[in-house]
């Protein structure tokens, strides 16, 4: 007995799994990739963004064009995911809790700006607000102005990052069924009640990703605003235009140095709900137990 | 609290999943629906929950038509399979909801916390009012649930197979303990189950639905001597069915009689539904039905013999004492002592018939030695 299993336990062989060299070349492989592909470029960005020294990447910064272009793209955020938090909650809501005719049409609309080019979505609201659509005098008229202002700009990342919210949501509400909310109602509960004590609660996390999610693009769109911002700097240019920019005037560093602040934001995105997912891991271990 | 459906249908797509069903709850009565999956009673308690709109038929709660007022406001009990706690509350949090979002005459926060208290004892779960429903087993979870649907003082205890999900020994405990429950509190009470078991065991009535209607109503007891339907005597209990022939108003097999009443059945083709116990073993040499044993079981006490007979060779299923010999392949008389005889039109209860057959005809075959040959 002992000398069958003396050699078992010393070469205990996984159920499922591979042999260690396939293990280690299938690591490596993804090691590299991840290397060439993520790590790389995000070294790059600061490596060159302090390529002329320090001053240099100062200046870039504090470049008036540089502070008001951050500011436009923290003001549109500020606009587009609050809006598309609404938006994106609703229509999961919507579809993955009722059911109504069009259903699958409503959702198919939705994924219409994953699946349209960024720049096509940007034309498209040129043709509608512009001077030669049937909406742009009518608006010129009552002197509201869409294109090549900020809410063009605003309205462009809003379809641009709506599907975000609603994408994270609707396969975890489908998932989690609607017995709970049943619950809640047949308990007495109203609408409202039930949407914020039971319903949100069980879908903060995918709401949080959705948000980080939607926030990280709506700072980073670049094609649809390109078309619809019309570059005036210091006015309607947001950082990755901004970006474009300095880049195009063969000032690298700077551009480099604008570069680094948006892979920051980023970043501090990624580290928020890195420190989220630690700090609340119990109650997400328990919902997912569930 | 009486409930009453009337004349109530639903259909999903093209499939009707209520047809025309008529249900009435006494005040305070315990009510089994009982049914395979498929056969509508979930929908129809869901439909008197409120959770599902019939297409047509009106739900009383007692003389009030209840589509009058809204879900929140029909004072319902309601207990799922899968219990849909609220998983980021505690045990607690989960009791007190029902309480906490009343509109009106909601309790103080000190009368919501005795109240609880007060349902934890009654569920037997003091002490794990702090606990996450993540934390509890299964059974202690539909305690829960149980609770917190009794918070709201229901008018009325509604249970969608609330031990379904639970393993049988729990299941067997719990359902004890729901009768006690019920014996304390009088709720009336509507439980959908497919298990025939526990139907028969927890209610006062069971109620046996099949395709969307009811089959009948009627206290355990009725339900098992006198089933209404050929699909009633299948579904309750072990039965074997052999066709036979009524004329005269007596049943014959092979033109052998049975002494059994048939009613007023017309002469023709009928269908003889048999219970193990309705089969007897001839010991005394007797007239008997002969036949030829296929295989044997053992069943507590008693031994299980599952038997063909007849020119075409029907399974019948009967028990006979342990203590009697009795082997595969041995040839024995049985008369019928009892067993029902329904109309031949009537459908009973569907089960994997074409495997039986198929494996009957193997072993009857090898019986006669034909594939030794």
């Amino acid at each position: 007995m002992s000398e069958v299993k003396a050699p078992a336990a010393r070469r205990q062989k996984q159920a499922i799994g591979e042999g260690p060299l396939t293990r280690a070349a299938l690591l490596g492989v993804a090691l590299v990739f991840l290397g060439l592909m993520l790590i790389a470029p995000l070294l790059v960005v600061f490596v060159e963004a302090f390529s002329r020294g320090f001053g240099v990447y100062i200046d870039a910064l504090a470049m008036p064009d540089t502070m008001s272009a951050l500011q436009l793209t923290l003001l549109v955020a500020a606009i587009a995911v609050p809006a598309n938090l609404v938006f994106g909650v609703a229509a999961a809501w919507a579809i993955a809790k009722f059911d109504f005719k069009g259903k699958s049409f409503l959702l198919t609309l939705i994924d219409l700006p994953f699946a349209v080019s960024p720049v096509v979505s940007g034309l498209v609201f040129v043709l509608l607000f512009g001077a030669n659509s049937a909406l742009g005098p009518v608006l010129d008229d009552m002197g509201i102005k869409i294109l090549f202002a900020v809410p063009g700009i605003v309205i462009a990342t809003i379809f641009i990052t709506f599907p975000f919210i609603a994408r994270e949501l609707i396969p975890l509400m489908q998932q989690q069924g609607s017995s709970e909310e049943e619950a809640a109602v047949s308990l007495g509960a109203g609408g409202w009640r039930t949407f914020f004590l039971v319903t949100l609660p069980n879908v903060k996390w995918g709401l949080l990703y959705g948000v980080l999610l939607c926030n990280a693009r709506a700072m980073g769109e670049f094609g649809a605003v390109s078309v619809v911002s019309g570059h005036i700097r210091g006015m309607t240019n947001t950082l990755p235009l901004h970006i474009e920019i300095l880049y195009n005037d063969n000032k690298a560093a700077a551009a480099f140095a604008v570069a680094s602040l948006l892979a920051m934001l980023a970043l501090i995105t990624l580290a928020v709900k890195t420190l989220l997912e630690a700090r609340f891991a119990g109650s997400l271990a328990a919902q997912r137990r569930h | 609290m009486q409930v009453r459906a009337e004349n109530i249908s639903k259909n999903y797509a093209s499939m009707a999943a209520l047809d025309d069903v008529s249900l009435t709850v006494q005040s305070g009565e315990l009510v089994a629906l009982l049914g395979p999956s498929g056969s509508g009673k979930t929908t129809l308690l869901r439909t008197i929950a409120g959770l599902e709109t019939p297409d047509s038929g009106v739900v009383y709660f007692n003389d009030r038509d209840a589509a009058e007022s809204r879900i929140q406001d029909r004072g319902v009990g309601f207990v799922f399979q899968h219990y849909a706690l609220f998983k980021h509350m505690r045990v607690m949090d989960n009791i007190a909801f029902g309480l906490r979002a009343r509109r009106k005459n909601k309790p103080k926060e000190a009368d919501i916390k005795n109240k609880v208290m007060e349902l934890l004892d009654l569920v037997q779960l003091s002490g794990l009012e702090k606990r996450f429903p993540s934390q509890l087993s299964g059974g202690q979870r539909q305690r829960v649930a149980l609770a917190r649907a009794l918070a709201i003082e229901p008018s009325v205890l509604l249970l969608d197979e609330p031990f379904g999900a639970l393993d049988a020994r729990v299941r067997k405990d719990l359902r004890r303990w729901l009768r006690e429950i019920h014996e304390r509190t009088g709720h009336t009470t509507l439980f959908v189950t497919h298990d025939q078991e526990e139907a028969l065991e927890l209610a006062d009535r069971v109620v046996v639905m099949s395709k969307g209607k009811i089959e009948q109503s009627a206290t355990p007891d009725e339900i098992y001597d006198t089933p209404a339907t050929p699909f009633v005597f299948s579904f309750i209990g072990e039965s074997s069915v052999i066709p036979v022939v009524v004329g005269n108003g007596r049943a014959t097999l092979d033109e052998r009689l049975i002494d059994l009443q048939v009613g007023n059945l017309p002469d023709g083709p009928a269908q003889l539904f048999l219970r193990p116990e309705d089969v007897a073993m001839v010991t005394d040499g007797g007239p008997g039905i002969p036949g030829l044993v296929v295989s044997t079981r053992r069943i507590g006490g008693n031994r299980r013999v599952t038997m063909e007979c007849g020119l075409a060779r029907h399974r019948i299923e009967f028990d006979a004492p342990a203590e009697v010999p009795i082997a595969n392949s041995q040839r024995l008389q049985v008369r019928i002592i009892g067993g029902r005889v329904y109309g031949a039109g009537e459908e009973g209860y569907e089960t994997e018939k074409l495997a039986a057959s198929a494996t009957s005809d193997f072993k009857w075959a090898k019986a006669e030695g034909w594939l030794d040959r």
